[in-house]
């Protein structure tokens, strides 16, 4: 009876059309990237692969893509093991000062970015690090930072520590008890908080636009300079690619977490 | 405990709390201590006239993500399990798709000779293309698009939360759906819709990429003032009076709204 109503027609109705809404603009880069046309025509005249060739051969965008595989890797190497260093201590700590540095860590996903992009800005001009890589690292580990301690910390939350216990009453010390009971069982959730650091390093462009220079500028600060300017359609090749691998690697996060749980 | 936590807490002072410290500083001092900054700020038009734009595109954006995204969650809470799953899914996606790549499908759709005008002229419902990007329109429809899910999670969050059997207690007592929807459901969603509409406002405020490059120079809000102030006028004074002001708001605004829900419950989100 409820499903036939006039209410429930429009309810899926609405429904439907913010859906089209959500998806539409990630699906429509796709084919623009394999059309032919020099300016964006839909539907695409012929399929071409030009704007990828374009793309692969182009030395400033690979030089671009580099730099952004290098940090977001390095980003993921570094976060990982701090965020999980810290998403551990405030799980067993009981100390009243681990809710405030809790949430000091989630502070890159409450300020603003555009004032967390400034800010450094100013601190790198002073210590000599815009324009370098380990400056666009030591930020991206930054930023990267919360989504690793969140899902860790929600992985913790399903581990009994008193199987911790157990191993360090027999004889095992806290690092070893740690690396060898508590790991294992939590590793779906690093792995997937790793990845979203991954991906985090991989979109991020505010901080980019405003710290990065000269040879070590990410693809998305080179995007946005190339968006401000005209639109050329190698960007939609290298859109298609980037979202291609987000998408990749949250399958991959998702199905890790399902195992796990 | 402390030990393990400091390395991570290290970075996190030393590249946000540093950072945020200097803009507060270098925004009272330059050679002396000096309010210029915020005086400027208060009383110039285009400072004003920016703080007054962007809180007025943040509500607009609040309230269509809301209207829009109401539906969605009330119909991925309401069907069964693959569904909703699905529809979560697609409501995920692209926001693990870069902003800059979104803003740029944007462009692609809303340009002059972009696939919804060519569309349309195709159908021949419009002779001339429509202005529908480089505007406060453009930007608005792409900054929906983007903080959408940040509105649906939290709602469906909530949602999931209210007990079925209530809908059927109101319907058995002889009320219809529509009277237990307004008087039961909606009220019961409301801790929902506050976390919702607080991170899409809040987020909203900040926002960069989509006014930037969707704005077409006309749309300046409040994070295009600070990034002028520092790359064109080289205005590090003014430029950080504003990045306080607009911190502020931010902060206010949580801390109003952790007086009626927990915060975990509006960042707990992503």
């Amino acid at each position: 009876m409820m499903r036939t109503s006039p209410t429930r027609i429009a309810l899926y109705a609405i429904s439907a059309l913010v859906l089209v809404y959500l998806i539409l603009p990630v699906l429509i880069i796709a084919p623009i990237s394999f059309s032919s046309a020099r300016f964006l025509t839909f539907p695409p005249p012929s399929f071409s692969l030009r704007w990828y060739q374009q793309y692969f051969a182009n030395s400033a965008w690979m030089q671009a893509t580099r730099v952004t595989l290098t940090v977001a890797l390095l980003t993921v190497v570094i976060a990982t093991p701090l965020g999980v260093a810290a998403a551990y201590a405030i799980s067993q700590s009981k100390l009243r000062i681990m809710r405030i540095i809790h949430m000091a860590l989630l502070l890159p996903l409450v300020v603003p970015i555009i004032i967390t992009a400034v800010g450094i800005f100013f601190v790198y001009a002073k210590v000599g690090l815009v324009a370098t890589m380990s400056g666009l690292v030591l930020a991206n580990v930054m930023l990267g930072l919360p989504y690793v301690v969140i899902s860790v910390l929600a992985g913790l939350q399903s581990f009994d520590p008193a199987q911790e216990m157990v191993a360090r009453s027999l004889g095992m010390n806290r690092l070893r008890s740690f690396f060898a009971v508590t790991l294992p069982q939590i590793k779906s959730s690093v792995i997937a908080g790793g990845i979203f650091a991954f991906i985090s390093a991989m979109d991020e462009t505010i901080v980019a636009l405003f710290i990065s220079g000269g040879q070590f500028q990410p693809l998305t600060k080179r995007m946005f300079t190339a968006l401000r300017d005209e639109i050329d359609p190698t960007i939609a090749a290298i859109s298609t690619l980037m979202t291609a691998a987000s998408f990749m690697l949250v399958l991959l996060a998702s199905a890790r977490q399902k195992r796990s749980g | 405990m402390l030990a393990l936590v400091s390395p991570a807490l290290l970075v996190i002072l030393a590249l946000i709390v540093l950072p945020v410290g200097w803009l507060a500083w270098q925004s009272v001092y330059h050679d002396g201590f000096t309010l210029e900054n915020y005086r400027r700020v208060f009383t110039e038009d285009v400072y004003w006239r920016s703080f007054a734009l962007t809180f007025e595109i943040s509500l607009a954006v609040t309230g269509i993500a809301l209207l829009l995204g109401y539906p969605v969650a009330y119909l991925a809470n309401s069907v069964p399990k693959g569904w909703s799953i699905l529809i979560l899914s697609l409501v995920v996606l692209p926001f693990w798709t870069s902003v800059l790549v979104r803003a740029y499908a944007w462009l692609a759709l809303l340009q002059r000779t972009g696939v919804i005008n060519q569309f349309l002229r195709y159908l021949d419902v419009i002779s001339e293309p429509l202005a529908l990007v480089h505007n406060t329109f453009g930007t608005v429809v792409a900054t929906v698009h983007i903080l959408l899910p940040f509105m649906v999670l939290p709602l469906y969050a909530t949602m999931q939360k209210i007990p079925g059997d209530l809908m059927q207690a109101g319907a058995s007592l002889g009320a219809s759906p529509s009277l237990t929807f307004f008087r039961v459901f909606l009220p019961l969603s409301l801790p929902g819709v506050l976390a919702g509409c607080t991170m899409v406002f809040v987020l909203c405020l900040g926002f960069y990429i989509t006014p930037e490059l969707l704005g077409g120079g006309r749309t300046v809000m409040v994070s295009m003032l600070v990034s002028r102030n520092v790359e064109l006028y080289n205005q590090f004074g003014a430029a950080s009076a504003v990045a306080v002001v607009l911190l502020l708001s931010v902060l206010l605004i949580f801390f109003a709204v952790s007086r009626f829900i927990s915060l975990d419950r509006v960042l707990g989100q992503k």
